[in-house]
């Protein structure tokens, strides 16, 4: 009888630890990042486990998939109660998922230091219809990258100022017999081929949409296709660009294979890694040229925010992770692969230290954003300007006529 | 035997030693590459064999240590073997007692060829109630979720090996049990499960592999390490930053490793089960 | 025992896979026939009524069209392909020479590796930059420069297809061999000594026999390669300029990309109708297959 009671005493008391372990037990909150262009995977990583060090209440778990998967993975996700309750998003998608109610409204949570600090300019990337669904984290543009011995070698004393000098330039490399072909772009049938036509869009002038129809088979947005198509069949961009996403273009790069290759903040400080790459230290960046007349420098929005799902049972610790990983310590520790969202960050010589010309290019660079058009349906109108390019490349299509295609597919 | 010409028999040695290389070079590249250097992987001209032999991408993928990339993988590793093995295991439940059925009571047999006409269904027409049925279950990025799910393809698909399995085995054996007075359970136990055992695990392990192989309701109905399985892991790693070719390979390495397991040590049963299931129907 | 019985009692047998079919199988298709009729989307709403509206917008767009033909040319040279190459090697390995045994048991290889990682090896060794296919083509002299193999629409495809073939034909060869070793020594030896040549021989003595297995062989192969999504979608995601974006590619993009479930169920009911009449035309087929022989 005895031994009986002891049992069940015992029994009780282990039930009871059991039972009262989830109260101290941790927040558990899921994060979708991307494996791509960037902060690294080590990086948000370790950004990660200094937010849980700070805070042991909250454990992360991350999900890292490849950036043509982040969106459908969002969505999706949104059927299951306990999915993502943190989510990289990119600058095109606040419209579709303000709309579906993807992503949390948190305008009142953003504090008047983050109003004040953060560069006007990067709150674009998170807000529709003047309400911000998150917080800017990537803030990023393209660049033109150029190889300084192949330059050199080649007699070229400064890099282009004008897309007409890159095609000189790229000209006078090729006919010497450095490069065969000099230029390396991500044309492949994906979002990154739009950046790169967003980027030649702003420096001819162009747009996408006007009061609601789109433009772009007119004026700049036809000028700019046209300037790929020319660029690609005169030899002077690798061929295979129309196969590459950014990593293809990296690769290529640092390989030193390509003169001038346009590509995200995070080439830099990667091509300059002499452990993976044969043109450390020979690694030149400027602002995308501009056109004659038309602009000095071009530049597409490819910024991208952390939101909170609306589905998310835990949004203030998601608040507090996110505010964490965009905050001005956080960003100025790692600011080799993507840069600060913080405009004091800029004059910050422990920022700019060891990368003093990224740094002026992006000051010039990311004042002159441009940025993709916003509206729900951006993935279809991405996807049939994704054909253009690729069907005018190809060949397959004048780009005028395939340009009023995309127009009309858009599903605008 | 009949003689052959010495050209003949040179021939027939050619050929087979091309077949040979044409089966074996690019899983062979799969392991070069996944032993190499990038340095090796991105030189012009191309080294088909590393300077320097390098396993440690596999301790990179096997790691344990908590929030890793290692971790990530195995972590789909056992989501893989949970749902292939607990999607089998239910496959073959519901299979054995309706492929009995059928193979003992004609009358029935068409109700098995509309089981197996399923077959023919793409996923896509399913996949939106599915997602939908799902995510109202929560469900969604489950292990379980996903085994269920499974058993669209798989439960079709043993059923119809079963029963040609069973076909096989004469009725007059069960017949004499009746006899006896034995009772349908102990018959199926005790006689006829003994003697299809053969067929029951060939079933199984087609089942394991279609479901490890298994790329589109992953892909769809998982979003994170609690439930991804590997293929959609090495396609996730397959389309991100791949500076790493070798990485990539090491995974693929990996993934292969049961299936090609299987295939090699069980390959009697396993093509005996598919051309018994062809050659009948 | 009654026969009213018995038939009573395989039902009840049945049971438990009847009642799965129906959960996951029956239920989800006649939701998807809803959805079909409806302007839903993915998540949120319900969607409203429309009739044919979608069925009548796909059927007279351009993007359905083009991935009818690309999947139906996916799945015609594939097919074929591995079932030309697949009796070849069979007949091959069904001969005498050394090391016969360990190349029947490697033909298994390509066949148990993973559709994604097969997608995945193929992708890197038709890299334009640094691929296996690329450096051998242009060492052993038969290429002068590397190529872009699945960036450019004329090669992307048949890329895609010799992939797919590797990884399947060795199926059709095991089949093929298995068949060609039921067929009776002395048939053969009788025909030759009736003087039939080789491929009369085939024709009229072997073939007979790999009929059966092949047919079979053969509607798997094609309902499965009109269904192909995998290898598509690790390899070219539908690339370049859609070139090699099929039916079931279209359908995800469709329902998942773009959300709209109700037109993307009229997309997959549209490929599930094509695969029933292909698939009833064969069962035709085998039937007067059977029937002939």
């Amino acid at each position: 009888m005895l031994k009986s009671v002891t049992t069940a005493l015992l029994g009780a008391t282990l039930l009871a630890a059991a039972l009262s372990a989830p109260a101290h037990a941790e927040t558990k909150i899921n994060a979708l990042f991307m494996a791509q262009a960037a902060y690294s995977e080590a990086d948000v990583r370790a950004m990660t486990e200094s937010f849980t060090k700070a805070n042991p209440d909250v454990t992360v778990n991350l999900e890292f998939v490849p950036y043509e998967g982040l969106h459908d993975k969002t969505v999706l996700a949104q059927g299951s109660g306990g999915g993502y309750d943190v989510v990289l998003f990119d600058v095109i998608w606040p419209a579709e998922y303000a709309s579906n109610k993807v992503l949390l409204d948190v305008s009142d949570k953003i504090t008047p230091e983050m109003k004040s600090g953060v560069l006007p300019g990067a709150w674009t990337t998170v807000e529709y219809e003047s309400k911000r669904y998150g917080l800017p984290w990537i803030l990023d543009t393209k660049y033109l990258f150029y190889n300084k011995e192949i330059l050199e070698k080649a007699g070229i004393k400064n890099p282009p100022k004008t897309w007409a000098e890159l095609s000189e330039q790229a000209k006078t490399i090729k006919d010497k017999g450095l490069l065969a072909t000099p230029i390396a772009w991500s044309w492949s049938q994906a979002e990154a081929a739009i950046c790169d036509y967003t980027t030649l869009v702003s420096a001819y002038g162009g747009s996408f949409i006007k009061d609601g129809k789109p433009v772009f088979q007119t004026g700049g947005g036809l000028d700019a296709l046209n300037y790929m198509v020319e660029s690609y069949k005169s030899g002077l961009t690798n061929p295979n660009s129309k196969e590459f996403l950014e990593e293809d273009v990296r690769r290529v790069f640092q390989n030193g294979e390509a003169a001038f290759a346009l590509n995200w903040t995070y080439m830099y400080n990667m091509a300059n890694d002499p452990k993976d790459s044969k043109v450390a230290g020979k690694v030149g960046v400027v602002p995308a040229p501009g056109i004659e007349g038309k602009s000095t420098v071009s530049a597409v929005n490819g910024s991208m925010g952390l939101g909170i799902t609306s589905t998310s049972k835990h949004p203030d610790e998601a608040w507090k992770y996110i505010a964490f990983m965009t905050s001005q310590a956080t960003q100025n520790q790692y600011a080799k692969l993507s840069l600060p969202i913080w405009t004091s960050s800029y004059d910050d010589p422990a920022v700019s230290k060891g990368q003093e010309e990224l740094i002026a290019a992006a000051k010039v660079g990311l004042a002159a954003m441009y940025p993709r058009p916003t509206t729900p349906k951006y993935q279809e109108l991405s996807t049939a300007l994704q054909q253009a390019v690729q069907e005018s490349l190809l060949g397959q299509e004048e780009p005028e006529a395939a340009l009023k295609t995309a127009a009309e597919n858009s599903g605008l | 035997m009949e003689r052959r010409s010495l050209t003949a028999a040179i021939f027939v040695h050619i050929a087979a030693l091309l077949l040979a290389i044409v089966i074996l070079a690019p899983v062979a590249w799969l392991f070069v590459m996944s032993i190499s250097s990038t340095t090796d992987l991105i030189a012009k001209p191309l080294h088909w064999w590393p300077d320097t032999v390098d396993f440690s991408r596999y301790g990179v993928l096997l790691s344990s240590v908590a929030n890793s990339a290692g971790e990530a993988f195995v972590a789909s590793l056992f989501n893989s073997l949970k749902v292939a093995g607990m999607a089998t295991i239910a496959a073959i439940a519901v299979a054995i007692p309706s492929a009995w059925a059928v193979s003992r009571t004609p009358s029935v047999g068409w109700s098995l060829y509309a089981v197996i006409a399923t077959y023919m269904l793409p996923p896509v027409a399913l996949a939106v109630p599915l997602y939908m049925a799902l995510a109202w279950l929560g469900l969604l990025n489950n292990v379980f979720g996903l085994a269920l799910v499974y058993l669209t393809i798989l439960a079709p698909f043993t059923t119809w090996l079963l029963k040609s399995g069973f076909d096989s085995i004469p009725r007059e054996i069960e017949s004499a049990a009746v006899m006896d007075g034995a009772r349908l359970d102990q018959i199926l136990r005790l006689i006829t499960l003994p003697l299809a055992a053969p067929v029951v695990a060939t079933a199984a392990l087609f089942a394991f592999l279609l479901a490890w192989d298994e790329f589109f309701y992953a892909l769809l109905f998982t979003s994170d390490q609690r439930a991804k399985t590997l293929t959609v892991a090495i396609a996730d790693l397959a389309g991100g930053r791949v500076s790493d070719y070798g990485l990539i390979a090491t995974a693929g390495v990996l993934a292969a490793l049961p299936p090609l397991l299987i295939g090699l040590f069980m390959q009697r049963a396993l093509i005996s089960g598919l051309t018994s299931g062809g050659v009948k129907g | 025992m009654t026969n009213n019985w018995i038939t009573t009692r395989a039902w009840l047998l049945m049971l438990p896979l009847l009642i799965v079919m129906i959960a996951i199988i029956g239920w989800p298709l006649i939701d998807t026939v809803r959805l079909s009729f409806t302007d839903a989307k993915l998540v949120g709403t319900q969607g409203n009524f429309v009739g044919f509206d979608n069925y009548a917008k796909i059927l007279s767009g351009s993007n359905f069209q083009r991935s009818l033909i690309t999947t139906f040319w996916f799945a015609v040279l594939s097919v074929s392909a591995e079932m030309v190459i697949g009796v070849l090697a069979a007949l091959l390995l069904n001969q005498p020479f050394y090391g016969r045994s360990v190349l029947r048991a490697l033909m298994i290889l390509p066949w148990a590796l993973p559709t994604v990682v097969n997608a995945t090896l193929w992708r890197l060794i038709y890299n334009p930059e640094y691929g296996a296919l690329n450096a051998l083509l242009v060492q052993i002299g038969m290429l002068d420069s590397y190529r872009s193999w699945l960036g450019e629409p004329g090669t992307a495809l048949a890329s895609l297809i010799l992939a797919d073939c590797w990884k399947n034909f060795p199926l059709v060869a095991l089949i093929a061999l298995a068949a060609l070793q039921a067929v009776p020594r002395d048939i053969i030896a009788a025909s030759m000594v009736d003087g039939a040549g080789v491929w009369s021989r085939f024709r009229f003595v072997t073939l007979p026999y790999l009929a059966g297995p092949l047919m079979v062989a053969l509607v798997l192969r094609t309902i499965e390669a009109f269904k192909v999504f995998d290898i598509i979608w690790v390899m070219t995601r539908g690339g370049p300029a859609n070139s090699t974006r099929t039916l079931s590619i279209l359908v995800y993009q469709e329902a998942f990309s773009f959300q709209r479930a109700g037109s993307g169920a009229s997309l997959a009911l549209i490929v599930t109708l094509l695969v029933t009449v292909l698939a009833v035309a064969y069962a035709a087929l085998i039937r007067k297959t059977a029937g002939a022989s």
